[in-house]
């Protein structure tokens, strides 16, 4: 068999790689191709990197000035921080909302645990637009949250909630949310309750025992799910153009723009090659901390 | 496997009516739905001593450990330490610390973090919390593993750091749960040694739960056997072994021959009873105190039976019969011996000499045992 060449173990290594190969590293290529193009008025809109020059040469052009161009205007810097500032609150609302749930989870019952899990994970067995959509219901002018306050006489004018940074926050966080319960509440899980007893028996009143024990063990799983909401969150186009109204700046939504309203796709690219290399770090202090729980140390 | 009764707490204040326990135990109940996990539990124990809970898993030991630790809340009843009221205190404000069966190091600190831990919650002065962590690390001869992590310990290691972390406190009282129980043979024997010298170098009060006779054997300075949520007979190791109140505690401490039989002669300084299970008469040279005719059971330790190729003489406590198995166990051996009526005696003889004359299968013996020997229940 080993004769053969190609053996099932090969096959199942080099399965994966050309999965990515395909729908990774070639889009990745083309995308930092069109990065270094020309603008052109043209279909596709930019000028190819190769040239003919005469009969017998082929020229190369980079062109580094979409980049440039980044860094001069400021819209596009500005874009990038509010993303990041954007990312970072909703992961610590994430961490607010998400860390008692998933502790929850983690103490319940067994039986109770799995339906809980599945209430969890029960969203996405609908569209994210969907869901998205479901919000804009709800936080409209004449939405269900203001008919019901003003119906209860809480206010008397409805709230402008839809198109703003609230709606967006709302949003953001609601939808991501499940992914830092997931890895948080798989770590909780792991824990051994037996320590807080130790604790509480050395003196500790439960909630010194928690944030002198439970907190610190549970690091690794915060970290995970704080990177499954970051990374994500500073891409994040459709969101806020559906609830964060016109001035949700952020460098998704800048993209779009480039790409579709001003056929800028050179321009666009650069944007996305940025993207990427500011969030290389963020996936492999990830991939470090997933390495490392799954090594079992702490 | 004796009885050897580790830590002796000299004066024996267990029979003084007028001494002062330190911990008791008041009519504790603790239910868990219908169920009764501890049932009417009464018990004192003196200051320096080691008491053992001694019983099979879900016989409510573990349970009425953690009542004294504050874990759980009795369902009716009161815990009293050195004379204060404790029920309903919880665990972090009382003087009492536990190591658990897990051990339950924090994993995220190494050794001197972890023994450090109960000072440090207390706000022990720092120079104080160093100095009393390296003593008590020297005292488990574990100094020069400080900043060891505790998955980078071996198991006797780590039990010694739990041990450390709780007597660090300096608690009123320790409760250690199966505390050897996660050791091997070996290493559990010394420790048991180790454990009663620590204790009696700092004098605190240890309450112990396992199921391991052999452990609570030698620890204890009494041993409280518990069957069922109750406490069905409290006494020393010897007390125990050689005077158990009942088939149950004969039984479950140590191994024991039980002859059901009826008293046929009942007389203030001896009795006689016929069994039909053994097919002999029993002459025991002690009074007890039962009805005429009333059905009873003696109890014999199978070493306490001597073995013989030759009859003895006499007619009472002798029995004739066939070897039918034989464990050897190089210091002793077991012998399982079939009577005519059927009864299987289990005999233990020490192996004194090397070159004894060896009794085989299917030999023809005789059993015989002293007349002070049986014990006589009435349940």
């Amino acid at each position: 068999m080993q004769r053969c060449g190609v053996t099932g173990r090969g096959l199942v290594v080099v399965l994966p790689y050309l999965w990515l190969l395909l729908f990774f590293v070639v889009p990745f290529i083309i995308v930092l191709k069109i990065s270094f193009s020309d603008v052109d008025l043209a279909i596709p809109p930019y000028k190819p990197l190769l040239e003919w020059v005469g009969k017998n040469s082929l020229a190369i052009k980079v062109n580094f000035n979409n980049y440039a161009f980044l860094f001069t205007d400021s819209l596009y810097i500005n874009a990038f921080l509010n993303s990041i500032k954007v990312a970072f609150i909703s992961t610590v609302l994430c961490l607010i909302i998400g860390y008692p749930v998933a502790y929850g989870i983690a103490r319940a019952k067994p039986s109770t645990r799995n339906i809980l899990l599945l209430l969890v994970v029960l969203p996405f067995w609908t569209s994210l637009l969907l869901r998205v959509y479901a919000w804009i219901g709800l936080l409209k002018a004449n939405g269900v949250i203001n008919n019901v306050l003003i119906w209860l006489h809480v206010i008397h004018e409805p709230l402008a909630m839809l198109y703003t940074p609230f709606a967006m926050y709302v949003g953001i966080v609601y939808s991501y949310l499940p992914f830092l319960i997931l890895p948080l509440y798989a770590n909780l899980e792991k824990m051994d309750w037996q320590l807080l007893e130790a604790a509480e028996d050395l003196g500790c009143r439960p909630w010194q025992a928690f944030y002198k024990i439970t907190l610190p063990l549970s690091r690794n799983g915060i970290l995970a799910g704080s990177m499954l909401v970051f990374i994500p969150a500073v891409g994040e186009f459709v969101i806020p153009a559906l609830l964060g109204g016109p001035n949700a700046l952020m460098i998704g939504r800048v993209l779009w723009d480039e790409f579709f309203s001003n056929r800028a796709w050179p321009v666009a690219s650069a944007v996305a090659i940025l993207l990427l290399i500011l969030l290389v770090p963020f996936m492999m202090w990830y991939q470090s901390v997933q390495a490392r729980e799954s090594a079992g140390a702490r | 496997m004796t009885t050897s009764g580790g830590s002796i707490v000299k004066a024996a204040p267990w029979n003084d009516p007028a001494a002062r326990p330190y911990i008791q135990v008041d009519r504790i109940t603790k239910s868990f739905g219908d169920f009764k996990a501890v049932d009417d539990v009464s018990l004192k124990i003196y200051k320096g001593e080691i008491f053992c809970l001694l019983g099979a898993s879900g016989c409510g030991k573990t349970t009425l450990l953690r009542i004294l630790g504050g874990f759980e809340t009795p369902s009716s009843g009161k815990v009293f330490i050195d004379g204060e009221d404790m029920t309903g205190v919880p665990p972090y404000e009382r003087p009492v610390n536990m190591m658990f069966q897990s051990y339950a190091l924090f994993p995220h600190m190494n050794v001197e973090q972890n023994v450090a831990f109960g000072l440090k919650q207390d706000r022990v002065p720092k120079a104080e919390i160093q100095q009393r962590v390296a003593t008590m690390l020297d005292l488990v001869k574990l100094g020069d593993f400080a900043k060891r992590k505790p998955h980078q310990l071996s198991g006797g290691q780590r039990q010694r750091v739990a041990l450390a972390r709780s007597l660090v406190k300096r608690p009123k009282l320790l409760l250690l749960d199966e505390p050897l129980g996660a050791l091997d043979k070996k290493l559990r024997e010394h420790t048991q040694f180790e454990l009663i010298s620590l204790q009696d170098k700092l004098g605190v009060t240890f309450v112990v739960v396992t199921h391991d006779q052999e452990e609570a054997m030698t620890l204890a300075s009494r041993i409280g056997v518990m069957d069922h949520g109750e406490i069905v007979q409290a006494g020393t190791p010897s007390e125990i072994y050689e005077f158990p109140g009942s088939k149950f505690v004969a039984d479950f401490v140590g191994s024991v021959n039980i002859f059901e039989g009826k008293l046929i002669e009942d007389q203030p300084e001896h009795v006689r009873i016929a069994s039909n299970e053994l097919g002999a008469t029993v002459y025991v040279s002690h009074g007890i105190s039962a009805a005429p005719e009333a059905i009873v059971w003696v109890a014999v330790r199978p070493e306490k039976i001597f073995m013989s190729t030759a009859q003895p003489q006499g007619t009472d406590n002798v029995v004739r019969g066939s070897v039918q198995d034989i464990a050897y166990l190089g210091d002793l051996s077991i012998y399982l011996v079939k009577l005519p009526t059927g009864k299987v005696v289990r005999v233990t003889q020490p192996n004194t000499s090397r070159h004894a004359e060896a009794i085989s299968w299917d030999q023809q013996v005789y059993l015989t045992w002293d007349a002070e020997s049986p014990v006589v229940l009435t349940r």
